[in-house]
């Protein structure tokens, strides 16, 4: 017999005559504690992300591409990957095409498999979105696809994620209900709540462990 | 100098073990710092005691639930993944596991794996295996790359590499790596950041644990801090995902509890940095990600826990660590004594069921059973009982039917037995037990001046000259201030 069947025969033996629990499931205990007033959920974000030090910025859904020449420009970063097929892509693009000084823009358009060298050793920054924030947790969450791929946010040192200030709830759960995200979900899901850090020596937090060294968050507010 | 003992040197028992790392200082003082520390981390995550309760309840339900249905779940969650595109294999010892890995790297020509932490592949032993067919697997989570660098075993199952301190680890990094020394914990960090980023970049195949495995969208749920366990999930062509057959869960919805117990009990954090949730290869249309994604599925004994029904509980864990953070066996002689994959009261409870009771003889008496265990516990195994219930196991008779749990009967004394059967007899005969006060009263004298272990510490017990029995009945007969009868 195979170890699948083998496997499932010794279970199913030894529940023989037993009837599976009934689903208990109390909603309320993952969302009571974790409600704040809208007025309240960017300053909950903000304040769990920049615990963990997160670069939060509050800007508007017009000013963000100045805001990002202005942080790249302050860290001397010379180039940035960006997703050229988004609406935030077309609109950073539209934005800096008049910039002769501006970081060089790098579109992720190519299989991984042609450019990771680069990607690893060449690319200092990207800009991603996000599809909402946790504020129970301070969590972005990213919903990588064909148009902004996975490695996007995860290889380059710096990592900027635009965030729609109407697009943060109050805790994973109302997200996820809210979301259908059981009717569905991409190849990559991600819960992202500030830089890559490990404790691992002497549990002395370092940032930049083996993902972004830093995480600068814009949250965009209606223009 | 470095006092750290390498574990392959450690005395063969746990008892040795232990006698060698309570005279080592150092470890002593790694431990209790980080101990101290993680408790109270915890204790700050879970402020609130209603709500930490009610959580706890609430995991308790979801896991109980879950295994109440488990091969149904399992199936479930086989065909979700294979809808998705996840090929899912399963093995019933940790040998099979290690071929079916080793056949999809061979597949692909693999010589380069780079790991995320997984304490399924430990139970494997899977970098040894594959070091053998000349496939090298590197960890790349900093602490069990640091432990690995050292060929050690992870002391604790968060923490890896909690018994070293920066000194010994800028010491190792300079041995090992020709690393210039220092004791910047930010610089050793960056070290590693370099080293395992080409790694990254070149390996072939990407290999990780799963925190928990939903059924109902066919999504691997992965927790971390670092990074690397993206990297490896990621970054390689291929994806190749080991764990327990216990992890699954039915509902998306149920990993919301179980994330926030998983990770505020573990280091007091309300999350991790990444919550990674994959469901499929990479689509014929996107640019990055793995071509294929695999699950290996392992029993490694654990049907045989889920066959008794007490036992069963032990699949409910959900590797936080907490029980061996606040044990006071754990943070006195820390991970590497307990000589098994799974330290501290978690692996006590389920160490035996993988490798037989009769391994680890001791492991169920190295407890206090003072109770912190169970009491921190997210999903609430009752480890104190399930502890005593080993000691029983322990010393079945070696006829003793049903055999529950393997290797039962080990530490069975025929000596030990007859006494217990002899102060049964006497404890339920009053005539008899009055006698052999009697005796022992008169001969006193004559007691054994040396019973055991117990007399290397301890004075001999001695009996009294007169029973409490004797001068019970003197004080009510001649009371001090003649209050008899009042
Ligand atoms: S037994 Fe409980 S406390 Fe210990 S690791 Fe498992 S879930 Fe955590």
């Amino acid at each position: 017999m195979s170890a699948r069947a083998n496997i499932l025969n010794k279970l199913r033996t030894s529940l023989a005559g037993t009837t599976p629990r009934p689903d208990e499931f109390d909603e309320s205990l993952v969302t009571g504690p974790w409600r704040y007033p809208p007025d309240q959920r960017i300053a909950r974000l903000r304040e769990l992300m920049e615990a963990v030090h997160t670069e939060v910025h509050q800007t508007s859904e017009n000013n963000w591409p100045a805001l990002v020449a202005e942080l790249l420009a302050k860290r001397g970063i010379t180039n940035l990957l960006y997703a050229p097929a988004t609406v935030h892509g077309e609109q950073l693009a539209s934005a800096w095409k008049e910039r002769a000084d501006g970081p060089e823009l790098r579109g992720y358009d190519r299989p991984i498999e042609e450019w990771k060298a680069e990607l690893f050793n060449d690319v200092q920054a990207s800009v991603t979105g996000t599809i909402g924030g946790i504020a129970a947790t301070g969590s972005l969450v990213l919903w990588p696809d064909r148009n902004e791929p996975r490695l996007m946010s995860l290889v380059p040192p710096v990592h900027i994620a635009l965030l729609k200030a109407s697009g943060i709830h109050d805790n994973w759960y109302d997200m996820m209900t809210a979301q259908d995200w059981a009717g569905g979900l991409p190849t990559n899901v991600l819960l992202v709540s500030g830089p890559s850090k490990t404790a691992d020596i002497e549990q002395v937090l370092a940032y930049g462990a083996h993902g972004p060294k830093e995480l600068i968050v814009l949250i965009l507010e209606d223009a | 100098m470095n006092q750290r003992i390498p574990v392959t040197e450690l005395a063969s028992d746990f008892k040795g073990r232990a006698r060698e790392a309570l005279a080592d200082s150092q470890l002593r003082s790694n431990f209790r710092t980080a101990m101290d520390s993680l408790m109270r981390k915890r204790a700050d995550a879970f402020s609130d005691a209603d709500e930490r309760e009610g959580l706890r309840e609430l995991g308790n339900r979801i896991r109980a639930r879950s295994l109440s249905n488990l091969p149904d779940l399992l199936e479930e969650l086989e065909t979700r993944l294979t809808a998705n595109g996840i090929k899912v294999h399963w093995a019933e010892t940790v040998e099979e596991a290690n071929e079916i890995v080793h056949g999809i790297i061979e597949a692909h020509d693999g010589r380069q794996v780079v790991k995320g932490k997984s304490m399924v592949s430990e139970e494997m032993e899977m970098n040894d295996y594959l070091a053998d067919r000349d496939i090298e697997c590197l960890e790349s989570d900093m602490g069990e790359y640091i432990v690995q660098l050292d060929g050690e075993k992870p002391s604790h199952i968060i923490m890896p590499a909690i018994h070293k301190n920066a000194r010994q680890v800028s010491a190792l990094f300079n041995e090992k790596l020709g690393e210039h020394v220092s004791e910047d914990v930010d610089e050793l960090i960056q070290t590693g950041r370099r080293i395992l980023r080409r790694k990254f970049l070149e390996a072939d195949v990407g290999v990780s644990g799963v925190n928990f495995a939903i059924a109902e969208t066919g999504t691997l749920l992965l927790v971390e801090n670092e990074g690397n366990g993206r990297m490896s999930t990621t970054s390689p062509p291929v994806h190749i995902a080991v764990t327990g057959i216990e992890k699954v869960v039915s509902n998306l919805r149920d990993v919301v509890p179980l994330v926030s117990l998983l990770t505020r009990s573990a280091l007091g954090q309300p999350i991790t940095t990444y919550i990674n949730m994959i469901s499929g290869p990479r689509k014929p249309d996107e640019l990055d990600g793995p071509e294929e994604v695999h699950l290996v599925l392992l029993d490694n004994g654990r049907t045989g826990a889920f066959a008794d029904a007490q036992m069963r509980q032990t699949l409910n864990c959900i590797r936080c660590g907490a029980c061996m953070n606040h044990c006071p066996v754990y943070t006195r002689v820390g991970g590497h004594t307990y000589g098994e994959v799974y330290p501290g009261p978690i692996g006590k409870i389920v160490t035996p069921h993988m490798v037989g009771l009769d391994k680890v003889p001791d492991h169920p008496s190295a407890s206090s059973l003072c109770g912190a265990c169970g009491e921190v516990c997210p999903v609430k195994i009752p480890i104190p009982e399930l502890l005593q219930r080993l000691r029983q196991e322990n010393v079945q008779a070696p006829d003793h039917q049903p055999a529950a749990v393997k290797g039962a009967g080990s530490k069975y004394s025929r000596k030990e037995r007859m006494v217990w059967r002899t102060w049964v007899m006497l404890n339920t005969r009053p005539s008899l037990y009055k006698l052999f006060l009697w005796g022992a009263t008169r001969f006193r004298a004559l007691a054994p001046k040396k019973v055991g272990p117990w007399t290397e510490n301890h004075s001999a017990p001695v009996p009294a000259a007169r029973s409490l029995h004797d001068l019970a009945r003197d004080h009510l007969k001649n009371p001090p201030n003649g209050r008899a009868g009042s």
